[in-house]
């Protein structure tokens, strides 16, 4: 850091970058643009300012963005591998979605359901357009249980279904009368619903929370039980972060939804404490779990070893039992010698290296942490899809405007369980928890985490970050695969934070040893010199040997 | 088993597909769009789509796949496009400037009805459109057709927005490669400058998906057909679609329109699709073959001969595009392999499924179109065990689980590189397909083989 927080010298100003960007839009589009990208300001108190977000994104713009269908049965829901998934619609929106966002799951042997690799779709005609398409519907689904007898099917609604009036509620009905022993439940998840695949995210919780949560008053054993909510097993993400549940001497019930099953969601109601890893893609789920059945939430952050070790500190404090504080701590300590002998000496390497991140709704703030452990300074940093909550902290919520995209996402009105309703901690307990420090329900945001006149850039587009890399020559810019090669073309390392480039985990004690690794080796690479050949490096002539006399 | 749920009988199916041999026809429309120089091609319709498909083309090609959107909303879905689309051109030619912009409709803008021509016209009116620059369309509605017939489309949207016959006629021929690889462009064209005829390749993605590294990033990279060339088809001498699905309806069009008399021709994969499209093209433009094209043609019926016995009566499944599983069914029939499973999803009907009988036997268990899917593909293969599988990235999880060997060809290949920059087209392109079909075979059999019967040499 330098003084007052403010970025190092000899960087490009903020300011006139944001203008530069501006300079090229349309009026009305800089307008809007100009409410997105943000010099970062950190107050004492920790207010920042404040970020157009959640916003439409602009028509013609190369946007990074997705789709709600993206987000619900891509994100949320793809993970989990014994919920069969149904797309009803055209066959483009279920082949796009089949295995490609790399969530590992681990059946529990050879017999055990495993649907992942299949991708299944109503593959929707033209006369299912003019005719309507639940009578397909309805006999996919019955296809569908003759061959795979499942114990639930989720229907994921596209973009035609909305629009030609097909009830998949009404079929997921019908066919839960006819077939019983099936839980089926429908998504109205259609892509042209909400700005991003946020609404997605949100419709995709809302069926989870009353169709599956709940459905089994089965709990598990142990005595530190607990859910993690928004993590997605990419590249075996959930794995390492069991690995050290199970050191931890934690016990987990359920993980929303990498490497997950129907009964563990089902009865994930019956776990002591719901623990946040995604806020933007699962913070409703935890609210309403909080409000039907009384468990807690917390946010935690298990990208970074320092964050992972704080956060599992958080989790071993909330349950208070003091030997799980102390196998805790011994899990920490027995990790964090291999993680630091690696970190000091990839450090040396990285060490004032300049990082930009522009990807999903949580990620972007994460993966910071990683880097500022090897030395590395984020520069600039935005989501693609995140609200104003994630970048501002949740104590902004009461004065986000609902607009008319965000109207159209159900909100739903939850009370407490009439017998399941069980506050695991009394009032005077959270009190006095909070009155040490402890917070629930929280996540501060990412620009408070972020230095002063750094570039905070929501929903980044392509235009701008030419920009970004032109003038502050980053030495690793991360995103997703769209802009992937774009910014490896300009010469600069590129990471994808999606889909971390087919290797991983990053999550974790392990997962933070393999990213530091796989840095080191993306910002010190000697191929980039190779870039160049030697005669553009220097094209003058100088005659060897005379060729042409 | 990745694949645990599938069993071997085949269970009545008319509504469910499962792990579909094909995708929707947009991404093909904006493939082809893509091999229009300085061309950026829009999405009509919700923004996924167009995540979508970027992030399909990008993971195959391991380039940039530029591409726009009219980002809808529920507002633009109930009271249609205009106003996005309207909009969006305003940004893409102020912001990013290219010379033409080539929309596609997606199922949500044809649900919803938007007029595309009128549109653009009221884009042309409001003067959202800069002074010689172009907005073309093609309808690419998701529940027609497939990725193929959508890049069909697209590739006759370019004759009938384009194709000009001006009365004279030009000493060139047009050629319309398909869905095919920029590595299996560029080799169409070294083909037939070897020829000495001069050709305007349409659409060309070469040096567009295959753009070289050179520090900088270009939005429109050196590759793809010039709009004055397009134009000029109209003016050509001959046609040759290669490949009747991806290619036929474009040089349809150039003749109904232009004059332009066509041969529409099978995809020139194996030598004697390549013999068959070389001798087309000679005898139209009134050639010799060159010596060049006779040493490559030799080559590739050399290692034909000389590996026979170990492609002699094995058994291949395929899956993929119609165009590619025709012309490989007739190469793989003349290495004397026998092809027992060809799959595609893309309708096209009884005569292409007579067709692969004619070259396969009536044994071959041929499906396309609605049903035709890699779930399908993978009863027969449980049925009727093969020696080889030959498919897209998807096939992977059916080799792996039956432990058949596979070579990847076809669309999407997210798993390996080289298909952007070796082409299988032309007799180099059989030669890459013979090398990479003995490796699969060759390294299973090393792997298997008992210690006694493990071989030196080939």
């Amino acid at each position: 850091m330098y003084e007052d927080g403010l970025m190092r010298p000899g960087l490009p100003d903020a300011a006139s970058v944001k203008e530069e960007m501006l300079k090229k839009y349309p009026p009305k589009v800089a307008r809007k643009r100009s409410k997105q990208i943000i010099l970062n300001k950190v107050q004492e108190n920790q207010d920042v300012p404040e970020v157009l977000a959640n916003s439409r994104t602009i028509p013609g713009i190369l946007t990074m963005r997705g789709c709600a269908y993206a987000g619900c049965k891509g994100v949320v829901l793809g993970p989990t591998r014994d919920i069969l998934q149904i797309v009803h619609g055209p066959i483009g929106c279920s082949f796009y979605a089949w295995l490609t966002r790399r969530n590992q799951t681990r059946p529990k042997d050879l017999e055990s359901v495993n649907y992942m690799p299949y991708a299944l779709s109503t593959d929707m005609q033209e006369d299912e357009i003019i005719f309507g398409g639940e009578k397909k519907l309805k006999k996919a689904i019955e296809e569908a249980i003759k061959i795979f007898n499942p114990k639930a099917i989720g229907i994921f609604s596209t973009c035609p279904v909305g629009l030609i009036g097909d009830d998949v509620h009404a079929v997921a009905r019908e066919m839960e009368e006819k077939f019983p022993g099936v839980n089926i439940f429908g998504f109205s998840c259609e892509g042209y619903k909400g700005v991003s695949q946020s609404a997605g995210h949100h419709i995709a919780n809302n069926k989870v929370f009353t169709d599956v949560v709940g459905q089994l008053d089965k709990p598990k054993d142990g005595n530190f039980r607990l859910n993690i909510l928004g993590e997605y097993n990419i590249g075996g993400d959930a794995f390492e972060i069991e690995r050290i549940v199970e050191l931890c001497g934690l016990d987990l019930h359920s993980t929303f939804s990498g490497n997950s099953e129907y009964d563990e969601f089902a009865s994930a109601h019956t776990a002591d404490l719901n623990v946040v890893m995604c806020h933007r893609s699962i913070n409703y789920l935890a609210e309403m779990m909080e409000q039907k059945y009384g468990i807690p939430w917390f946010k935690v952050n298990f990208v970074g070893a320092e964050a992972t070790a704080k956060s599992f500190r958080k989790i071993a404090q909330y349950f208070g039992d003091a030997k799980l504080i102390e196998r805790t701590e011994k899990t920490i300590a027995l990790e964090m010698e291999e993680v630091a002998k690696v970190r000091d000496d990839v450090r040396k390497r990285c060490q004032g290296k300049l990082a930009m991140l522009f990807v999903g709704g949580s990620r972007a703030h994460h993966y910071q942490e990683l880097f500022r452990e090897i030395g590395m300074e984020t520069l600039s940093a935005g989501y693609e899809f995140a609200h104003r909550d994630d970048y501002e902290g949740r104590k902004v919520l009461p004065s986000i405007v609902i607009d008319a995209d965000t109207r159209n996402i159900e909100e739903l009105t939850v009370t407490p369980d009439e017998t399941r309703y069980n506050p695991r901690k009394s009032e005077a307990e959270l009190q006095a928890m909070k009155n040490d420090g402890f917070e629930f329900a929280d996540y501060e945001g990412m620009m408070p985490d972020m230095l002063n006149k750094s570039l905070i850039i929501d929903d980044l587009n392509h235009h701008e970050a030419e920009i970004l890399i032109e003038k502050y020559k980053p030495d690793i810019f991360c995103a997703g695969i769209k802009e992937k090669y774009v910014v490896q073309k300009s010469g600069i390392p590129m990471k994808q934070l999606h889909s971390y480039d087919y290797s991983g985990p990053y999550a974790g004690f392990k997962g933070a040893i393999n990213f530091y690794k796989e840095i080191d080796r993306l910002v010190n690479s000697r191929m980039f010199k190779l870039v160049k050949a030697p005669w553009n490096e220097s094209p003058e002539l100088a005659a060897t040997y005379n060729w042409k006399s | 088993m990745l694949l645990r749920h599938t069993p071997a009988e085949q269970v009545e199916r008319e509504a469910l597909t499962i792990n579909s041999a094909k995708t929707c026809q947009p991404v093909g429309a904006m493939y082809a769009a893509l091999g229009i120089h300085k061309c950026m091609p829009h999405s009509h319709g919700s923004q996924g789509c167009c995540s979508y498909h970027r992030s399909a083309l990008t993971r195959h090609f391991k380039d940039p796949a530029m591409a726009t959107t009219s980002s809808f909303t529920e507002g633009s879905s109930v009271f249609g496009g205009q106003a996005n689309l309207i909009e969006g051109i305003n940004n893409i030619f102020t912001i990013y400037d290219p010379e033409i912009v080539a929309v596609h409709t997606t199922c949500l803008s044809e649900v919803i009805g938007d007029d595309l021509v009128q549109i653009i016209k009221k884009a042309s009116d409001d003067g959202k459109i800069p002074k010689g620059k172009r907005v073309i369309h093609t309808n690419t509605p998701s529940f027609k057709g497939s990725h193929v017939t959508g890049f069909s489309n697209m590739t006759a949207s370019m004759v009938s927005y384009f194709s000009h016959n001006s009365g004279s006629k030009l000493k060139q021929v047009n050629i319309i490669p398909g869905f095919v690889e920029p590595s299996d462009m560029s080799e169409i064209k070294r083909i037939t400058g070897e020829l000495g005829i001069k050709s305007i390749l349409f659409p060309d993605t070469s040096e567009v998906l295959n753009a070289p590294m050179d520090g900088k990033f270009h939005m429109y990279p050196k590759g793809g057909t010039k709009s004055e060339d397009l134009i000029k088809t109209g003016d050509s001498y001959y046609t040759f679609a290669l490949g009747n699905t991806a290619s036929g309806a474009a040089a349809k069009l150039l003749d109904t329109k232009c004059k332009v008399p066509y041969d529409i021709l099978n995809l020139p994969i194996g030598v004697a699709a390549t013999d068959a499209w070389i001798d087309a093209m000679r005898r139209a433009a009134g050639v010799t073959v060159p010596e060049s094209l006779q040493v490559e043609r030799g080559q590739a019926v050399d290692v034909m001969t000389d590996m026979h016995q170990y492609f002699y009566g094995r058994k291949v499944a395929i899956a993929g595009d119609p165009d590619h599983l025709l012309s490989l069914t007739q190469f793989l029939t003349d290495l004397d392999m026998k092809v027992t499973i060809v799959v595609t999803g893309t309708p096209v009907g009884p005569k292409w499924e007579k067709e692969i009988k004619a070259l396969a036997g009536d044994d071959v268990k041929v499906k396309s179109g609605l049903g035709s899917d890699l779930f399908y593909f993978h009863q027969m293969i449980k049925q009727d065990k093969p020696d080889l599988i030959i498919g897209n990235t998807y096939t992977k999880y059916i080799a792996r689980d039956e432990g058949v060997p596979l070579i990847r060809i076809g669309f999407p290949i997210y798993d390996r590189v080289g298909h952007q920059y070796f082409p299988i087209v032309g007799y180099k392109g059989a030669l890459r397909v013979m090398e990479k079909i003995l490796t699969a075979l060759m390294d299973k059999q090393d792997e298997t083989a008992a210690e006694e019967s493990f071989e030196l040499v080939m």
